[in-house]
């Protein structure tokens, strides 16, 4: 599965985040920090999605779409968290419509820390998804060669 | 003319980097009615003056919105400051429209690099992103921050700009200006652009006023009603402010207003430098808000009148804090003006009254 960690496409959803992560994702997609360099490209689909990045942390009307992108995307796929609302609910962890991070709701394989993340620390995310999503694919292999 | 059909748009949308869901009521491709649906992002700020003191809840107010995060700072310490009678010094006042009309500037390009994004000029998307940066440069270099500043406290600010880093600010934003106005070009006079927002989702003045619409939004309908021309703090110092305005409503107008504001708040940010007094930038705040007594206060905010209200209970964290966001008013707006429109453009409209869903919620 070489052509997906080579090429990761990413779907970006804006969980309850301020803006202020999600300009980031945005920010690291543009010149200047330039992830497309990467081969990342962001899509609107999560059926042609590897990388699922989250910003803002989970509530009672939200978690119902977040768990259908996750279950429309296509295995391996990867999921960041990124800010640290998606990872813990942040300073936002005891407002009474927060349940909690991301992690709450889907399996997170990478956490991105910040607020608001910087693109750096996105990009240095990126880049350790596609290692788990590498490690997912030859697992994946693995069994349907077991299948057999 | 045909049946009508519901199609539903967001909260997950390629146009959209914020969760907005809209029922469109659509019948030959035309929308009937638009029925927007919010609560994805809500998350109970409000609540939170009741266990974090006035102080702490200054860092909550930034995160409303990340991309008003500089605004929403300002108001609030603005709205405190009148509750307990503090006077902030001059320069402190300065420093503050600085930061927020270089946040201006920076959401107007973002604004205007989604927009071009939402009709498939994506080459336009990234070179309004790219000026943008530079931006985020000035905000990294003066405050430590890229998006949240967290720059401004009760009583002032918490970091100066001296006259060395002001030079360099000036010559960035002079640097901006030329890049921009290319970029601007292309946007009022390209007539691809043209084709997609002249005569689109139009709204008249009337209407903008019964709808009570605030910010770029009115102003295209030509509305004169802008904040700033009330001269709070620093902009009452400006020799001359005149809120730029459109008579034709339509997303061409908008668009129109919103560029022509960036060039205005970078004038604005080159006569304040000039003219920056010396000074302390903030001064001690002690004690607490007394009891029953209630201030409000209006900021423009990048989309439009932003109005805070707060009640101190004589204690530290405060009884009521009630914040009424330009986009919660513009909503209603935005709905009148879907209606009729063709199903493409649909797009356009929602972009050009540039929505801020997290701030509408909190």
């Amino acid at each position: 599965m070489a052509f997906a960690s080579k090429s990761p496409w990413v779907i970006h959803y804006d969980a309850s985040s301020c803006n202020g992560c999600d300009i980031e994702v945005l920010a690291t997609l543009c010149p200047g920090f330039d992830g497309e360099r990467f081969g990342v490209i962001n899509t609107g689909n999560p059926k042609h999605a590897d990388i699922f990045l989250v910003t803002g942390s989970v509530n009672e009307r939200n978690i119902s779409v977040i768990k259908e992108i996750y279950d429309q995307m296509l295995e391996p796929k990867v999921v960041v968290a990124c800010g640290i609302c998606a990872c813990s609910g942040g300073i936002f962890h005891d407002c009474y419509n927060v349940i909690g991070g991301v992690d709450k709701a889907i399996p997170v394989d990478v956490y991105a820390p910040g607020c608001a993340v910087r693109p750096e620390a996105i990009i240095d995310a990126i880049v350790e998804g596609v290692a788990v999503l590498d490690q997912k694919s030859k697992a994946l292999k693995e069994q349907k060669k077991g299948a057999k | 003319m045909g049946k009508a059909t519901v199609i539903p748009f967001g909260p997950q949308h390629p146009v959209l980097p914020e969760p907005l869901h809209l029922d469109l009521v659509v019948q030959d491709e035309k929308v009937v009615e638009a029925i927007p649906q919010i609560g994805f992002v809500h998350r109970g700020l409000e609540k939170l003056v009741e266990t974090r003191d006035y102080n702490q809840f200054l860092y909550v107010c930034e995160r409303i919105c990340g991309i008003c995060a500089a605004g929403h700072s300002i108001g609030y310490a603005e709205t405190i400051e009148r509750l307990m009678g503090v006077e902030v010094p001059k320069r402190a006042e300065y420093l503050r429209v600085i930061w927020h009309e270089l946040s201006r500037v920076h959401s107007h390009l973002l604004w205007l690099g989604l927009a071009a994004d939402a009709f498939g000029f994506e080459s336009l998307f990234m070179h309004a992103w790219r000026l943008r940066e530079r931006v985020l440069d000035i905000f990294e270099k003066t405050t430590g921050g890229r998006v949240i500043l967290s720059v401004v406290k009760v009583g002032g600010v918490h970091r100066d700009i001296d006259d060395s880093q002001m030079k360099e600010i000036i010559y960035v934003l002079d640097g901006i200006m030329d890049d921009y106005r290319k970029i601007m070009n292309t946007l009022l006079t390209d007539y691809s652009v043209k084709n997609r927002t002249v005569g689109v989702g139009t709204l008249s003045h009337e209407e903008a006023l019964a709808l009570s619409m605030v910010g770029p939004f009115a102003r295209a309908s030509n509305v004169n009603y802008d904040v700033r021309s009330l001269g709070n703090g620093a902009y009452g110092d400006l020799s001359d402010f005149q809120p730029i305005l459109d008579a034709q409503g339509d997303c061409y107008a908008r668009v129109k207003v919103r560029c022509l504001e960036v060039l205005q708040s970078i004038e604005i940010i080159k006569e304040l430098a000039a003219k920056m007094p010396a000074g302390d930038i903030s001064v001690t705040v002690k004690g607490s808000p007394a009891e029953g007594a209630e201030v409000c206060n209006v900021l423009e905010q990048p989309r439009g009148e932003c109005y805070y209200y707060a009640r101190g209970n004589g204690s530290k964290n405060l009884e009521r804090m009630r914040i009424r966001t330009p986009t919660s008013q513009n909503i209603a707006g935005m709905v009148s003006a879907l209606k009729g429109c063709d199903l493409a453009d649909v797009n356009m409209v929602i972009l050009t009254i540039d929505p801020c869903i997290s701030c509408t919620e909190r």
